[in-house]
This record gives structure tokens, sequence and C-alpha cells, in this order.
């Protein structure tokens, strides 16, 4: 076990991770160079066109130290966003140690922040790496200020390195076995290993990654989960490899994975403790948690006939990523489709993305929510998340929403236009920290509400760029909302609908009146958009009517010239959606969700 | 061969195919047209011997017609003989049906008592007049070779030579010309009590030479509200004097059968738009039969050399299928008075609340079975079949 180390690269995003992953394992000769492509292992399309990590993943690294000996280096590589920020302690929990990756031009960042947190919370050792030194940008004395002062590191153990360029590589290899301590704990006991992620394999079931703490468990085994409370026999053990990659068994110390009839992913539970049915450990290990969606919204298919396609594609999604949940859900605009609980916007926008190029499914996805608390006359407590389950305003007592704390850095400069941004979204209790000259950190309380729809797009916007943004969940607070309905030509739009903080209602109103507008095309007829709360309308637009659309002209039998053009008008309304008469496009259900300025 | 709709409208519907004879000669070409014609008569003779040719072709296909419409081009251009050659030749191929409509198109300065005489002679019974305007500046500006003084003279002597089913083609949205200017023309024409009138658009393409002039930004087309305008006066102008709004731009005089039946509605166009057969002879012409349509190449040298070489000169076809049949009765349908049927429209999702919808906004009214564009809806007729295609509905 003294040859094993278990470690974890953190950055803030863009900042090179999977760049030096792929360095990493290039050096240490797992895969040829021929075999080689960037961001090996961020397999999903999606992950490599946005340089992000979405899924975790990990590999086993041999690896031939200076000192002569052979050791075996398990990279739990793990996803780069707040959304994801479970997942990221449960893997971190799995480390001894973490490369903490700063970019050399941009700079200590807010997920650079949130991450080292996190790290220091779980004890791992930490070894700041600065990368991109290779930049006409780079500023590596600035940043090791950065590191010192901001993050408190001693800024004289800091690693430089490019891992585009290949350039200081190896001694982060030695780092590492030098600096992060092995795993402790013994075969001998009770086996107690963490769970950490879980994938399916369409031939195997669900494949647990997991570390051992203590114990071994081997193919045979029977083996309990102990918060799901199932039980399950052990078919194979293993190691990450750049494929699976079977081993006798896992002992104390050891990264690897374990199959074991377990149907889909949603049968497990990231953070789980695995031990022997038999044998088995005194006390499950700490930091379980069952993880909850905060943000809403409902998707359906673009085509009526295409609602079992969608639901068939939505239940072998859910089989690898049990962070989504969903229940059926209909519209009168819409038909049927299903409301979706997701872990944050950007795990919205990827289970969105994903579903319509790796699911081939054409979807309309409505304006985002988060779950409000509602007491009502009675006294019962109801939770609503979707604008359809609004209860009766009458019967409403209080009303509670979800509040953040933000973690904003910016360049000083910006301080007023965030203050401005941050307060226009409700923002209270601010709190104002200087980690370095002429750097902010920015903590607000705020509603989940005000920063659900393109708020991080306007904080990008305002601080040019430079601007990093991180949150965590704090409580539900009082407050007071109402429901905003969007009529088209006296028609409800429900899909539109949505619960708001009563001083946003008429922004929202207008806002969404005017995309409208712009979205939907002129029809035979006038078209009158209105917001409405209750039954008073407080913003209104109107699409005028076409006034000629006619060929007063003599085209003898030449018919086919005419319907070609139909076809071609045609072809463009295939995804309209139909509320009265009037034809609403697909495009109109997304305008209303994009910055002013795109 | 499809069966007559059983609630047509049009007394004079038949389910017999109409043969339409392209002429492409034209003594001058008018700036705005992009219709196949060349000037000058020197293909005329190798033109007649080609389109025999070409009849020759579908004599097995159309046995009989019963509209014949001579079009160009200039039709009445030909001299006495040339035009004998041509109705002899198509007799020799087709049966004509005896009360078939056969109508020439002729321009005002071509026309002289012994002509007109002439076409009745060879069973012409139906002539469309290129009128345009009474406006001695508006037919300057479309580059037509003659006066209104001599329009007025043609059909004084159309009618003397017995003529009873007259249409005149008039043209309104020119440049500069105003709503009164317009009406002005449309007093003069109904002075003469023509059985039809044409009013189309002016409409510009850009290849033609008010199309370069309207590009070169010489020129300037009247706005979309103006031509409404104009649209919208003359339907109800004509409305109010008896005449039947049945086309976009088509109106007939209202027989004394009343009771809304079309007996001077051009019974060859109706074929057209009722998705009746037809056959069309010679460059550019169209043609339809049995869910099949074809066209032919619109040069006439190649058109010549096609037919002399033994080949039919047919530049492009199609074979519809459902949808697109769909897409074309309900393009047409809310183009004429015939409308479209109720039944239709309700099978697409939202259809019923399409219909009203477009009833409360004055579009269409439903009569019985029957969707009909009102005047307003004429107005935006290209745009009334979008809404009941293509869109999912709840």
């Amino acid at each position: 076990m003294p040859n094993i180390r278990n470690f974890s690269i953190i950055a803030h995003i863009d900042h090179g991770k999977s760049t030096l992953a792929d360095r990493l394992i290039q050096w240490t000769g797992m895969v040829e160079d021929r075999q080689f492509r960037d961001q090996i292992l961020d397999t999903m399309d999606i992950e490599r066109e946005r340089g992000i990590t979405i899924k975790s993943n990990t590999i086993s690294l041999p690896y031939t130290a200076d000192d002569g000996r052979e050791y075996e280096l398990n990279l739990i590589d793990t996803p780069g966003h707040v959304d994801f920020s479970y997942e990221v302690s449960r893997a971190l929990a799995s480390c001894e140690g973490v490369l903490l990756l700063v970019d050399a031009s941009q700079g200590v960042e807010a997920q650079t922040v949130a991450n080292l947190y996190l790290a220091m919370e779980h004890d791992l050792t930490i070894i700041p790496v600065i990368n991109k030194i290779d930049l006409p940008a780079a500023d590596v004395p600035g940043v090791k200020e950065q590191i010192e002062r901001e993050l408190g590191l001693d800024s004289d153990h800091v690693l430089l390195c490019s891992a585009k360029e290949g350039i200081g590589i190896d001694e982060i290899l030695e780092a590492i076995v030098a600096r992060i301590p092995p795993p402790t704990g013994s075969p001998a006991e009770p086996l107690s290993g963490l769970i950490f992620d879980a994938h399916y394999d369409s031939f195997r079931g669900t494949v647990v990654s997991c570390r051992i703490f203590a114990g071994q468990v081997k193919p045979g085994d029977i083996i309990r989960l102990m918060y799901h409370g199932t039980v399950h026999k052990v078919e194979e053990t293993g190691v990450f490899r750049l494929t699976r990659e079977p081993r006798k068994a896992l002992s104390a110390g050891m990264v690897g994975y374990l199959i074991a009839g377990i149907k889909t992913v949603s049968d497990t539970r990231i953070g789980d403790t695995i031990t022997q049915e038999a044998r088995p450990a005194a006390a499950p290990l700490p930091g379980f948690k069952e993880v909850k969606p905060v943000v809403f919204a409902s998707i359906y298919p673009v085509g009526n006939d295409d609602y079992q396609d969608l639901a068939d594609a939505l239940e072998k999604f859910k089989l690898n990523d049990a962070s989504l949940v969903y229940q059926k859900d209909s519209s009168a605009a819409l038909g049927q489709g299903f409301r979706c609980g997701f872990l944050g916007l950007l795990h919205l926008e990827i289970v969105q993305e994903r579903l319509e190029r790796e699911y081939n499914q054409s979807i309309i996805m409505t304006v985002p929510g988060v779950r409000y608390r509602f007491t009502l006359a009675d006294g019962k407590v109801i939770t609503v998340d979707n604008p359809l389950y609004y209860p009766d305003p009458s019967s409403i007592k209080g009303e509670e929403e979800p509040f953040i704390r933000t973690s904003i850095l910016i360049p000083e400069r910006f301080v007023g236009a965030v203050m401005k941004l941050c307060l226009e979204r409700r923002g209270v209790n601010s709190r104002f920290q200087y980690p370095s000259p002429g750097r902010v950190e920015i903590n607000f309380d705020m509603p989940l509400a005000e920063v659900i729809i393109d708020f991080y797009d306007r904080l990008k916007t305002i601080t040019q760029g430079y601007g990093s943004f991180d949150y965590e969940l704090l409580d539900y607070r009082a407050t007071s909302l109402l429901k905003l309905d969007i009529l088209v030509n006296g028609e409800k739009l429900d899909a539109l609908s949505m619960i708001v903080h009563k001083d946003r209602a008429r922004e929202w109103g207008v806002r969404v009146c005017d995309r409208l507008k712009d979205e939907i095309p002129k029809q035979q007829f006038k078209i009158a958009i209105q917001g409405a709360v209750g039954g008073q309308i407080i913003s209104r637009s109107t699409i005028s009517a076409f006034r000629k659309d006619v060929t007063a002209k003599c085209y003898g039998g030449d018919i086919t010239r005419k319907r070609k053009l139909l076809e071609k008008q045609r072809a463009g309304k295939k995804r309209m959606k139909m509320v009265g008469a009037v034809q609403i496009p697909q495009s109109a259900f997304v305008a209303v969700l994009k910055t002013e300025n795109e | 061969m499809p069966g007559k709709p059983e609630e047509s409208f049009f007394m004079d519907h038949s389910t017999s195919s109409g043969l339409y004879i392209h002429i492409p000669f034209c003594q001058t070409k008018c700036p705005y047209c992009d219709f196949c014609s060349i000037t000058g008569t020197g293909q005329v003779a190798d033109f007649l011997a080609a389109l025999d040719q070409e009849a020759r072709l579908y004599r097995e296909q159309f046995s009989a017609f019963d509209s014949l419409f001579l079009g160009g081009g200039t039709p009445s251009w030909l001299t006495g003989a040339q035009l004998d050659q041509l109705m002899n030749n198509l007799r020799r191929h087709f049966v004509f049906a005896p009360d078939s409509e056969i109508t020439l198109e002729a321009n005002p300065d071509d026309l002289t008592a012994d002509k007109l005489a002439h076409f009745r002679d060879l069973g012409i019974n139906r002539l469309s007049l290129g009128v345009q305007s009474f406006d001695e500046a508006e037919l300057r500006f479309l580059g037509r070779r003659h006066t209104a003084r001599q329009t007025e003279q043609a059909l004084l002597l159309i009618r003397a030579a017995g003529f009873t089913n007259l249409g005149l083609d008039l043209m309104y949205g020119l440049p500069g010309q105003t709503l009164e200017g317009w009406t002005g023309t449309l007093e003069t024409a109904l002075s003469f009590a023509p059985e039809h009138l044409s009013c189309y658009q002016l409409t510009v393409a850009d290849e033609t030479p008010l199309g370069q002039r309207v590009a070169a930004g010489q020129l300037r087309l009247p706005d979309e509200e103006t031509q409404r305008e104009f649209f919208l006066l003359t339907a109800n102008f004509l409305t109010a004097r008896g005449y039947l709004h049945y086309e976009v731009a088509n109106f007939a005089r209202q027989g004394p059968q009343a009771g809304g039946l079309c007996l001077y509605c051009c019974r060859h166009n109706l074929k057209y738009w009722t998705r009746t057969p037809y056959l069309g002879l010679g460059p550019a012409a169209h043609s339809f039969l049995a869910g099949r349509r074809w066209w032919n190449i619109s040069s006439v040298a190649q058109y010549c050399s096609s037919l002399s070489a033994g080949e039919a000169p047919v530049a492009g076809e199609e074979s519809l299928t459902p949808e697109q049949i769909r897409l074309e009765t309900l393009a047409l349908g809310f183009r004429t008075r015939e409308g479209v049927s109720l039944a239709t429209l309700r099978e697409q999702p939202g259809g019923d609340a399409m219909v009203a919808a477009l009833t409360q906004a004055g579009l269409v009214r439903v009569d019985g079975e029957r969707v009909i564009a009102t005047a307003c809806g004429l107005v935006v007729a290209d745009r009334l079949p979008l809404g009941f295609v293509g869109v999912a509905g709840a």
C-alpha cells in the first residue's frame, strides 16, 4: 500500500485541468501517442466541446519514480462545476491529496477558492501548480503572491508547468509521490468502501466507482450498501486503466470499480458505503447526503407524436444520471411532457443538450424556476416547483424561497457595477473581502431564483469577462410571490407561466411580452400578448397582422412555383406550436430565457 | 380523372380538359414582362410546325377539350393565314366540345374589323384584351404600343363584330398611380360593360428592365399598404358594380341566372385553379394530368429544335404526393370564390380554432361546407394556407 497515491486535480474552469490530466496519462505511458486525443478522459462530445468535465473519470497510472520504485497513481478526475459540488466532495473524500491548478494569466478565481476549501475540509495535501506559464500574459510572480495571500498557501512549494507544452510534468509526478501521503487502513478490517461515482454499462449494468478505506472486496462477496440498504453479489472487481481491468480483489487504499448486478445508476447513491453483509463495518463513512434538485423546468417534445420517444430517452438518460429527477407534466399549449429537477443551471443545460444531441430529441424547455414553500391557511406546508400547482392565493399564509450565498471574485474597478446587479437581483447582507490588492470578493445572500436566469452572463458582461462566480445553498426565507401568466390572444400560454417575486412581476411581464413580440412571426390576424397577474394585465405587446400577401398576377398554369414557395414557408413552421389559432415558434420559448444583449 | 366536386360554386366548372397554346411572339417587349416571348416573326413558321409536332405527341392522352386559350405573347399579331394553320392543326389532332370556350389574347392596336370577323370564323368566342390602362402616361410607362383612344376604338369594333364574351386586362399599383386615377380607369373600362375583368397588380421581376430600374433606385413601387388599398378598392368597386370577385385578380359579370353562379368566369383559367387537367403547348407552357405536372423549355429556338429532333420539349416534371395535392388544394382554394372544404381544414390540428380566428378577423366566411376568403382575406390569400399546414397542434 505504500506505493499507492490517490489524488485529484481541482481548478477553476478553463485553467487547464483536462490538459494536465492528458499529460500525466501520456507521461506515464498509459497510452501510445498515436492513440492519444485531447481531453482523453472526457468521453462525451459535450465535454470536449465545452472544455468541461461533467462526469467523473478515474484512471490508475503506473509510474516508476526517481527512487526506482513502482507506484500506482490513481487520478480521480472530478466535474468542474458548482452544480456537481457534492460529487466533487465525494471524489475528494476518496483522495489523500490534490493538485490545485491556477492559470498563470487568470490567477485565483472563485472556483479555485471554493475547491481549495473543499480540499481543506477533507484534510488533503495540497500541491499548488501554476499552469500555462508559457503564455505571454503569464504573471508567475503575481499569481504566486495571490496563492500566498488569497489562499494562504506557501508559495515556495508552488510547481510551475505548461500542460499544453509538456513543461514541468515530471516535477508534478515526483511531487505526487513525495508529498501526498500513501493511504492508510488495513485489508484485515471489515470492508468499508466509498461510492464516489457510478456509470451505466449496457452489458454489465451499473459500474460502481469506489475507494476502499478498509477491508477487501472480491467477486462472489455479498455486499451491502449501508444507506440504501440493498444487498448485492459482487461479480467483478478491478481498476480503471483506459478501459476497465479486472483484479482478483480491491483492498484497503485502492481505487477501482465493482460490478454487482445493480440494474441502474439510480439504485446506488453517491457517498454510500459498501460493506460486507457477513461482517459489516461498525458505521458508514461520514458525509453522505441525499442530493436534491434545486432548479426545475419542464421539457416537452416538439412533435406531439414524440412524447413516447422522449419518455424512453429520459429513462435511458436516467440510467446514467441519478441526479436528474422527472415526472409527467402536461400543458395546454405544449401537450404531454415532463417536469424535471436539476442540480443547477449547468446541469439543466447539459441535460437539454445531451437529450438533443445524443438522444436525438427535439425539445422545448420552459423557463426554469426554483422550489417554493407555502404555508396554507390550514397550517399545511407544501412545496411547489411547478407554476401549474401554484396554490389559490387566498389560501396562502406564508411564502418562502431558497436563498444562496454568492461568492463573486472581481477586479476592484467593477465593484459598483456588480453591486448594482446584485441589488437588482434582491441581494442582501453584502460583505466584502479584499484577498489581495486590487481584487474583491463579494458575498451576498441572494434568492436562488434570481441567479438561475442570465445572472452569470450578465456578471461576465459587466466585468468584461473578469468576474467569477460560485455559490452555496443557504436556507429558505420569507418572501412575497405572485404568479405571472402570459396570454396570447386571450389564451393562456401555460408553459410560460411563472412564479415570481412581487417586485419583479412587472419587469418579467414586460420582458416576456417584448421577447414574444420579436419571436412570434406576423400572422393573418393581429396578435395581442399580455402578462397577467390574477385578472390584472400588467404588460402588453401587439404583433400586427399581414397587410398584404398575395400575388395578383397572371401566372397561368404554373402552379408548381406557387406550391414550392408554400412548401418552403411551411418548412419553417415545422417546429411551431398552436396556442388557440396563434402559431408560436419553438424559438419563442427559448428567447424568453435569453439575456438582453444576446 | 377526378370527379366534379359536388358542391362546386362554379356553374361552368367541368371535368373536361383545357388546352393552352403559348404563342411567344410580340412586336415589342414590354419592360415589365417576364413571360416567354420574343420580338420579330422570323421563327413563326418553325414554331407552328413544332407546335403541330407537339400536339401530335399528346393526342392519345388528351382527346377532347372544352376550352382553348390562345395566349402569349401576342396571338393577335399572327396573320390570318398563320392563325388558320394553327387552328386547323389543333382541330386535326384534338376534339373540341361544341360549346367550347375559345379565348384569344389580343392587343388593341392589332385589331381591325376584318381581323375580328376572321377570329369569329375560326370559332374564337372570347377575347381577352390587353388594355392595361386608359391613362396615356401609364401606357407609355408600361411600354404599351397602343393609346387609350385605340383601345376605345378596338372595344367598339369587338362589340360590332359580335363578341359577347369579352375580358379586359388592367394593371394597378404603378409608380405614381393614385386611387382616383385607378378608379377612372375602372370607370372607363366598365363603360364598355365587359363580361370579365382581370385586374393585375404590377409585379416586377428582377431580370426585367423595370426590375433593374427598381433595383437601381430609379423607380419606387407603392408600399404594401398602398397595394392593399388598391386591391381592396378594386374589389369593392367592382363588386358594387355587379361583378363577382371569383379569383384574386379576376372578376366576372354575373349572368342573368344570378344566384351567385358564375356565367362569365373564364372556364379555361378555372381549370388551373380547380386542378382540372390541362395541356399546355408551346415554349414554357405548363401541363397537368393525373397528378403529374410538367413544363416546357422556355427558349423558342430550343423548343423548335427539340421537336424537329422528335423529342418532347419538356424541361421538368413532377408527380404530386398526397401532401402536395393537399397544399395545392388549400393554396388554390383560398384564392377562389370556391373556397376550401371545411372538413379538410378541420383535419389539421387546431384547424377549428384557426377557422374561427380567421372568421373573427374578417378574412374568411364559412358558407355551409366551404370556407371562402373575403376581400380582406384575398389580400393575404397566399398566407391563408399556412394556418393549416405543418404546425404541431396541442
